[in-house]
């Protein structure tokens, strides 16, 4: 039973690894995961506090290999607490789009009819409100604090799963499989659930690593806009903090930017991975 | 066409009651009451006024009445009035716009423009060193984001090299006649536009390819080559004008993403728009204007996309026989 259960995996794996960029970006990922797991250990000190002398360059003081910001705190400190906090936002953010979109795509294309209508001109009006702005108002409204930061980014990330679901399901829906279940009187939550879910979920999951990185994209700039949680070390924040500086000390805004960009770049590739080891009309081409 | 027209703005309607009962919603659970928020940040003390603000707003009455009369107030454009300008919140925002139209309309040309060029570079020239050159740009631009690129573009054209201003729209003290004035405009509009074009230039790059590689494969094409057109004229007059297909769909599908990406490039180079607006509003707690940009922004991207679907139906005339 083991071993016909893992068989799936290693296919998975082997088709995963064959694109190098992918690899590449795995390994990225996890080194970011170890350095938000390890910054407590790394740093034990608050990363919000004040360590040294400001404005001190990257690759000058050992103590501060990142240097340190305008009030003397240490990038690298904030850089390591920062992927802490933008991988929680980034996955609990993603899952919650999951949820929604999954749900409201299910059930639109099973249902069918007017709930289809219905469920499908409410994804529009969410893809229609401008999302920044939507998540902007959220949280001035909400206030500034991590939990509404990551509702707020949720409830804009989630049309596109939806409308991807609603694709699969309605190719699945009447399939063969899908009407044995219904005609051996199998209730219709256990078909969405038990059989047309699992056949409809690898495409979701593409497109969910993308998700991530968009949701990674949008804490930043909302902490950039200074809207952030001020109680937590961000990236974004960061960058916005640093930008009054960008004449005498420009690295402050230069080194979380980088960072950013690698994790986004990181996401897609896995996805691009994902999507060659899932998807199986590319596979063996 | 006409009657297409019609269909699209009669659904426009439904979405915008979405929004509006949306933006109800949000007031409602918002800690503490919508008026005490207000007037508290608005530093308004008076009892008298308070009392005015009450009537004004109808706090007084039950929820359903409430949303009744916001949906018939905002439905006669009336979105409040806006302490902080001292003007109506309609006024304030339409004041806001033009400068955000401008930004939009630059970037979308900037990512059109660099993304079909560097697209059909890439294609024409398939895996070599420009393919992937441009491939790896793509890779970069795709993952920046664009207030870091702003900022990164400031410090190197506007502080290290000096050659453009680091924010703003105009000059201050001004410059005299109407096109000394748009030349310096454009100055002020050339790195915002580049921070943020470039973003969707990395997309179209990818989509462009491609639709061009497809293209290519095509027989009308080898029938192009084999009457004996010269390869750039296949290129562009045969190939480009068939891929460019995906690229006008994707400019509708991204004109909300594209509104909502000048908010935050306009914070990053000052400019004056609704971006700058909404950002104000937030920070001041200036509710109304805040909700006003909501819907208004909705809308705009509500129509845009119409246009853009009229432009489709145009490009491809085998849409209108279905």
């Amino acid at each position: 039973m083991a071993i016909t259960a893992s068989y799936p995996f290693i296919d998975f794996a082997r088709h995963f690894v064959r694109n190098r960029a992918a690899v590449l970006g795995l390994v990225l990922l996890f080194l970011l995961v170890a350095l938000a797991l390890a910054a407590p250990s790394l740093f034990p000190r608050n990363p919000l506090r004040i360590v040294g002398r400001p404005e001190v360059w990257p690759f000058v003081n050992p103590r501060f290999p990142l240097g340190t910001d305008s009030l003397g705190r240490d990038i690298a400190s904030m850089v390591a607490y920062g992927a802490r906090t933008t991988l929680m936002i980034g996955l609990f953010a993603s899952l919650t789009a999951t949820i929604i979109g999954v749900t409201v795509g299910a059930t639109a294309a099973y249902r069918g009819g007017w709930v289809d209508e219905v469920l499908m001109r409410f994804t529009e009006l969410f893809q229609t409100i401008p999302n920044i702005i939507f998540v902007l108002t959220i949280v001035s409204i909400l206030g500034q604090k991590i939990e509404n930061i990551t509702i707020a980014v949720g409830l804009v990330t989630w049309t596109p799963i939806a409308r991807l679901t609603r694709a699969e399901f309605l190719s699945l829906r009447d399939r063969d499989f899908v009407q044995a279940c219904r005609a051996m009187g199998m209730g219709d939550l256990r078909i969405v659930w038990g059989e047309i879910l699992p056949n409809a979920l690898p495409p979701v999951i593409v497109l969910w690593s993308l998700v991530v990185a968009s949701a990674i994209l949008f804490e930043s700039a909302v902490s950039f806009l200074g809207l952030g949680d001020p109680n937590v070390a961000s990236w974004g924040g960061l960058i916005g903090d640093g930008r009054t500086l960008i004449r005498t000390a420009w690295y402050i805004c230069a080194v979380p930017g980088i960072v950013i960009m690698l994790t986004v770049l990181a996401l897609n590739l896995v996805g691009d991975g994902l999507n060659d080891a899932l998807n199986p009309k590319l596979r063996d081409r | 066409m006409r009657r297409i027209l019609l269909r699209r703005l009669v659904q426009i309607v439904p979405l915008l009651l979405g929004v509006i009962v949306m933006n109800f919603v949000l007031i409602q659970l918002a800690p503490g009451s919508f008026l005490d928020v207000m007037t508290a940040e608005q530093q308004i003390s008076d009892p008298a006024m308070i009392e005015k603000l009450r009537v004004v707003y109808g706090v007084d009455q039950p929820a359903v009445v409430q949303l009744g009369k916001y949906i018939l107030s905002v439905l006669q454009l009336d979105f409040g009035f806006s302490y902080r300008q001292n003007a109506p919140v309609f006024d304030v925002i339409v004041a806001a716009l033009p400068a955000t139209v401008i930004l939009m309309l630059a970037s979308i040309s900037v990512a059109i423009i660099v993304g079909v060029t560097a697209g059909v570079i890439a294609s024409v020239k398939v895996n070599t060193f420009w393919d992937n050159l441009v491939s790896i740009a793509a890779v970069f631009f795709f993952a920046a984001p664009t207030f870091w690129l702003g900022i990164m573009l400031t410090i190197l054209f506007s502080v290290r090299l000096g050659w453009l201003p680091v924010g703003g729209m105009r000059t201050i003290g001004g410059t005299h006649g109407p096109v000394a004035d748009a030349l310096d405009v454009a100055h002020h509009l050339l790195l915002p536009a580049l921070s943020l074009g470039l973003f969707y230039a990395a997309t179209y790059v990818r989509v462009m390819r491609a639709s061009m590689l497809e293209v290519f494969r095509l027989d009308f094409v080898r029938t192009a080559r084999a009457k004996g057109l010269s390869r750039a004229r296949v290129v562009v007059v045969h190939v480009l004008r068939n891929a460019m297909l995906p690229i006008v769909t994707l400019v509708g599908l991204q004109l909300g993403t594209v509104l909502g990406g000048s908010v935050v490039i306009e914070a990053v180079f000052s400019w004056p728009g609704i971006g700058s607006l909404m950002l104000d509003s937030v920070m001041s707690r200036n509710f109304p204007v805040v909700l006003g940009v909501l819907v208004l922004s909705s809308l705009v991207v509500a129509v845009a996309n119409t246009a853009v679907d009229l432009a489709y139906l145009k490009l491809d005339p085998r849409i209108r026989a279905r």
